[in-house]
């Protein structure tokens, strides 16, 4: 029954109750339901009436529910993940380092631990050890292009991302960074010689300096690295839980500062171990090149076989 | 800090949901962040209503559910209900624990006009 000017309609359509106040206009033809037109607003109070039985239904609406007190509303299920968008680009990434025989580290820590320094002396070593092997650098920091002014000085490929007022890296970011260096990449192959060169390479994402933000955001990297120097206290682990849950490694970096400083090396892997159990440690100094022969080999064993 | 480009993946969520299903607003929103999720809810809300002026977002209700924690205990075999990670197992009192619970973050539904 339409319930504006009480006609019967014998059709299936359902009318539509409208608050009072607003225009409407309507014909209706025989058996009514597809000739009857209704000019109406979507205004407050919609229920929906039954032309046969002149039952309202507030449940017809496309979530079948009534939510008292508002308009029709309609509910929406999502149930999306939020970090979707990112962890989609991020699988990406993932494939396209692994179609390139890319293995990619994110290394986290707090600003000042030594990161830049390590992976200096990191391209150094591996110029001695490895010197067919590709090594390439993405830097991450709100401003500047130190970082990766001091990488390309060792003659290491290095993009800088200055992410402004972010904190972290993201794996968008993180694309089109790696798009940059792989077309410096074939730009220069033409000047390998590629006997020597290995298929394989290394990449180093050295994330902005920040132990809470970058633990959420994963970027396609093989495995997150965490580098804690022992200026920064051993319970660092605890405090940043999160960071350390989700690294595969984690670094005591400037260990020749030990004798300076009260940090208990054990009690540090102690509490490294209770928020991730699978963590391994390694010990080094990225100034004296102490603990550098146990990194080098797990890169080496972290790579992705020939 | 990170809540901020959350709450803009929330906002970008919400409008291609609207791209697609033509709404005008919101008018509840209903979001999870695990207790483990790393998210912190408070600001999480903060920035939401931080960035909601201006977009479909604006005066709507947000509901922000924290569901606990839930882990792995490897020596009980068992899984138990953790707040944070770095707490022991209430069982055992041990740390070999593997989150399985309390981790998502996600955008559950959403109440729109049209």
């Amino acid at each position: 029954m339409c319930v504006v000017c009480g006609c019967a309609d014998a059709g299936t359509a359902e009318a539509v109750v409208e608050a009072p106040g607003h225009a409407h206009g309507h014909t209706h033809g025989p058996e009514g339901d597809h000739s009857r037109e209704h000019a109406h607003d979507h205004g407050q109070g919609h229920g929906h009436i039954d032309p046969g039985s002149g039952d309202l239904h507030f449940g017809a609406g496309k979530a079948r529910v009534s939510v008292p007190g508002m308009s029709q509303s309609r509910a929406i299920k999502l149930e999306t993940d939020i970090l979707g968008a990112n962890n989609r680009i991020a699988s990406q990434n993932r494939h396209h380092f692994e179609s390139h025989g890319v293995t990619a580290l994110n290394l986290v820590s707090s600003p000042g631990s030594g990161k830049t320094t390590l992976l200096c002396a990191t391209i150094e070593a591996l110029k001695v050890r490895a010197p067919g092997l590709h090594v390439a650098v993405i830097e991450g920091d709100q401003q500047t292009s130190f970082d990766a002014d001091r990488i390309r000085a060792t003659g290491a490929p290095a993009v800088q991302i200055n992410t402004g007022k972010g904190c972290h890296l993201d794996a968008p970011m993180v694309a089109q960074a790696f798009a940059q260096l792989h077309q410096h990449q074939h730009h220069d192959a033409g000047h390998h010689d590629h006997s020597h060169a290995d298929p394989r390479s290394l990449l180093f994402i050295e994330n902005v300096g920040n132990l809470v933000c970058p633990a959420v955001w994963d970027l396609g990297e093989a495995a997150k690295v965490a580098i804690l120097s022992v200026t920064e206290g051993e319970d660092k682990p605890l405090k940043y839980p999160d960071m350390f849950a989700a690294s595969k490694l984690m670094i005591i970096n400037k260990i020749d500062l030990l004798p300076h400083v009260l940090f208990d090396v054990q009690r540090c892997i102690e509490f490294a171990r209770r928020v991730n159990p699978s963590i391994e440690v390694i010990q080094l100094s990225g100034t004296t090149g102490e603990g550098m022969g146990t990194w080098l080999n797990w890169l080496g064993s972290a790579m992705y076989p020939a | 800090m990170h809540e901020a480009s959350i709450a803009g993946g929330i906002l970008k969520l919400v409008e291609d949901v609207r791209q697609r299903e033509g709404f005008r607003r919101v008018t509840v929103l209903r979001i999870e962040a695990g207790q483990l999720a790393g998210v912190e809810g408070r600001a999480l809300r903060f920035a939401l209503e931080a960035l909601a002026p201006g977009t479909c977002l604006q005066q709507a209700r947000i509901d922000i559910d924290e569901p606990s924690g839930q882990a792995w205990c490897l020596p009980c075999g068992e899984t138990i209900a953790i707040k944070q990670r770095g707490d022991a197992c209430p069982l055992c009192g041990l740390y070999q624990l593997q989150a399985t619970g309390g981790t998502e973050l996600r955008v559950v539904e959403m109440l729109v006009d049209d």
